[in-house]
């Protein structure tokens, strides 16, 4: 990524002499990723942190899974108390995540009643690691009811800046001032993985979303990168939209979206809005990328205390970011694998849990998944 | 019969289709025979003394006597040299709170049949302070300013709507697991405030928790009350729900029982003049504010003229599906006025 912001300072020096294409041919920059490396006999060691609420539970089946189908992926489990106030637990588990390169996570809650020295352990998790683009593909899934259809939108959201900052004080009693930093390195940065991840997934059109009529430096900023990079890719269409016609567009016409790039904020409340069109926080995975780590986990990141340890949770979305996780470590037989599995069981309205309208099981749905993986004729172990 | 005492309101028609709904609602006004008189003023932003931008002072002399405006639509122009005219005129009034009621209307199908909240929102500080600074070359701050008196006062305008509206619970929307300190304390003054209204339920949910329950199940949220991006957001939102910017009334209270109705929706400079505006905003509004004022009576008159023409579906403008004129389907919704008489 270092090399692709020096790619395009250069370019944008270079461009008065050689024109507007030289981003595009020059090397031909390809998106290679190389997985990390599977040691001991081909294996994948992959970090697993349980977190509070449903985490633990729906983890749990994500390894059942695996083991089940033979996935060569073991998990080293760390777990992390959101209750102490010490740091030690959290700098545990982004040491693992250093060390395999890959995690799959539940959410960790955050109290809030603590005081503001007590950060949000997830957000000190990507902040450390610079987890800079938070991914989300919200598809509309055949099986399940929703008021629209064939929504098809990839979410990409600044991870590390924006309001989330944390960079808070109170300069008066009574008068609290929080600081919200937009960067141009990150905006270009974050501008650059969406060009990049709309023309290796074939899309037209990649919309940015900001409220630049109000904060006209700070989303100005992050506009004008996103304008610059997009000046790179002429064959993506780029347009942009104010944060609130936005929500209102998305949930009248949601069809019209194809990508859409952000910051912080308007990031959670656009994925959050679009989980909730495609039928909910139970079906949609997330993928949080930087450039040395990947952490996948449920797109809206819900601790779903209210529902846990009750076997009502809905796995679909952990399982998925489970095969978002395959698909990163290139075992992309057994992602598919697992995936349609998935897709197969959603089909069935016996199977769906209660947060899709249905009355099933948490075990039930990974049970059919089991089943349906298990006549499909590869190496299982026993059910 | 009962003689009503005839109102002085200001009236701000506003930019591009701003005069003509302007016209639409005074004509419906008329033909309901409200006891408002209009008195209509400009503003365009205007340099001061020192500097400083300002409204007309003839636009704020009226709205100080009459208390009560109506306004149009007023263009905001992106990243240019003067601050928005929505901004100037809040900060001029102190128009703390901006109260937007959904409901579902009849008649104007979406996905969403039964929505009936409202969304209260801080109007004057949080993230639109418009205090920002260029810290080093690429290097943007943006200030989110949250007091303690701003959060108070909005809490009580909350809590205070929902006792006199008949509403059961006020839920305070926040990001207080990011924003430790600054939601923290909004969230703190809404709860102190919630201990002197023991009679309305308080509850408190993240933004995020907000948006994705709204889409999937928008009933079972009453009142909301939230800082002013979150508040900016999801009025807009629920605005979506019920059909869009072009029905959705709103109104803006401020200090010294100064309150300002509007149209929350653009100014539209495509279709201006053509006489092809949807008035159902402004008018919607206009309602609110005959609420506001005790005309009850008037209120219900020109809001149930009003549903009845848009659920016969005749006269429909073309935003809600039908192909008639502004004057067609303000002639309409008069024709039913006069006959409720």
């Amino acid at each position: 990524m270092h090399t692709t912001i020096m790619m395009a300072a250069l370019t944008k020096a270079l461009k008065p002499i050689l024109g507007r294409h030289l981003g595009n041919t020059a090397k031909a920059r390809h998106f290679i990723y190389t997985p990390p490396p599977a040691k001991y006999g081909g294996r994948h060691t992959v970090a697993l942190i349980p977190g509070d609420g449903i985490g633990p539970e729906l983890l749990n089946h994500v390894r059942e899974l695996f083991r089940f189908s033979c996935v060569p992926v073991d998990f080293e489990v760390v777990h992390v108390n959101s209750s102490s106030t010490s740091e030690d637990d959290i700098n545990n588990a982004i040491m693992a995540i250093r060390r395999n390169g890959v995690a799959l996570k539940g959410n960790i809650e955050t109290n809030h009643t603590m005081p503001p020295n007590h950060k949000s352990r997830n957000n000190l998790l990507r902040t450390s690691l610079d987890l800079f683009a938070n991914m989300m593909h919200c598809q509309s899934l055949p099986g399940v009811q929703t008021r629209h259809k064939n929504i098809d939108i990839i979410i990409i959201r600044e991870n590390t800046e924006g309001e989330y900052s944390s960079l808070e004080h109170e300069s008066v009693p009574g008068v609290v001032e929080s600081l919200k930093i937009i960067t141009r390195n990150n905006s270009l940065r974050i501008a650059d993985y969406a060009f990049k991840l709309a023309r290796e997934k074939g899309r037209r059109r990649v919309t940015a979303v900001h409220k630049a009529n109000i904060m006209k430096l700070a989303d100005g900023l992050f506009l004008q990168c996103c304008k610059e990079v997009a000046s790179g890719y002429p064959d993506i269409e780029f347009d942009s939209m104010i944060v609130d016609n936005t929500t209102m567009q998305l949930v009248s016409k949601p069809q019209q979206f194809d990508v859409m790039l952000m910051p912080n904020l308007y990031g959670n409340v656009v994925s959050n809005v679009c989980a909730g069109l495609v039928g909910g926080p139970g079906l949609v995975p997330g993928a949080n990328y930087g450039r040395d780590y990947a952490v996948f986990e449920t797109a809206t990141r819900n601790t779903g205390k209210s529902i846990a340890n009750r076997n009502i949770a809905n796995p679909t979305a952990m399982l998925l970011a489970s095969c978002l996780m395959l698909d990163h470590l290139k075992l992309h037989d057994y992602a598919n694998m697992i995936r349609g599995a998935i897709l197969t069981t959603m089909n069935e309205t016996r199977l769906h849990t209660a947060d899709i309208g249905g009355q099933g099981t948490t075990s039930e749905v990974v049970q059919s998944i089991m089943r349906i993986i298990q006549s499909g004729g590869p190496l299982t172990t026993e059910i | 019969m009962l003689k009503f005492l005839i109102q002085t309101v200001t009236l701000i028609p506003g930019d591009g289709i701003g005069p003509e709904i302007s016209t639409a609602v005074m004509k419906i006004f008329e033909a309901a025979k409200a006891p408002i008189q209009w008195e209509e003023r400009n503003v365009t932003a205007i340099k001061g003394p020192g500097g400083r931008w300002m409204i007309p002072p003839e636009a704020k002399e009226s709205m100080d006597k009459n208390k009560i405006g109506l306004k149009g639509p007023l263009k905001t122009p992106i990243a240019a040299g003067h601050p928005s005219m929505n901004l100037l005129l809040r900060k001029t009034f102190d128009l703390y709170a901006n109260v937007r009621p959904c409901v579902s209307i009849e008649g104007y199908k979406t996905p969403y049949t039964d929505v009936d909240l409202v969304t209260i929102r801080e109007n004057t500080e949080g993230e639109y302070s418009g205090i920002e600074h260029l810290i080093v070359d690429g290097v943007v701050q943006s200030i989110k300013l949250i007091t303690e008196e701003a959060s108070r006062r909005i809490a009580e305008y909350a809590f205070e709507y929902a006792r006199n509206n008949q509403r059961t619970s006020v839920t305070a929307v926040h990001k207080a697991n990011i924003m430790r300190m600054s939601d923290g304390l909004f969230l703190r003054k809404c709860r102190e405030v919630a201990e002197n209204y023991k009679d309305v339920k308080f509850t408190e949910m993240y933004l995020d928790t907000v948006c994705l329950n709204m889409v999937q199940d928008p009933s079972q949220f009453d009142v909301l009350v939230m800082p002013n991006l979150y508040g900016d957001i999801l009025s807009d939102l629920c605005a979506g729900l019920i059909g869009g910017l072009g029905v959705t009334p709103s109104g803006n209270i401020g200090a010294h029982g100064v309150a300002i109705f509007e149209s929350v929706h653009g100014t539209a400079p495509d279709i201006a003049g053509k006489d092809l505006a949807n008035p159902t905003a402004l008018l919607l509004s206009a309602v609110m504010m005959l609420r506001h004022m005790g005309l009850h009576g008037h209120a219900k008159k020109i809001e149930t003229a009003c549903f009845d023409t848009i659920r016969e579906k005749k006269v429909l403008t073309k935003d809600l599906g039908g192909n008639s004129k502004c004057s067609e389907f303000t002639a309409d919704i008069c024709r039913r006025v006069q006959d409720m008489d």
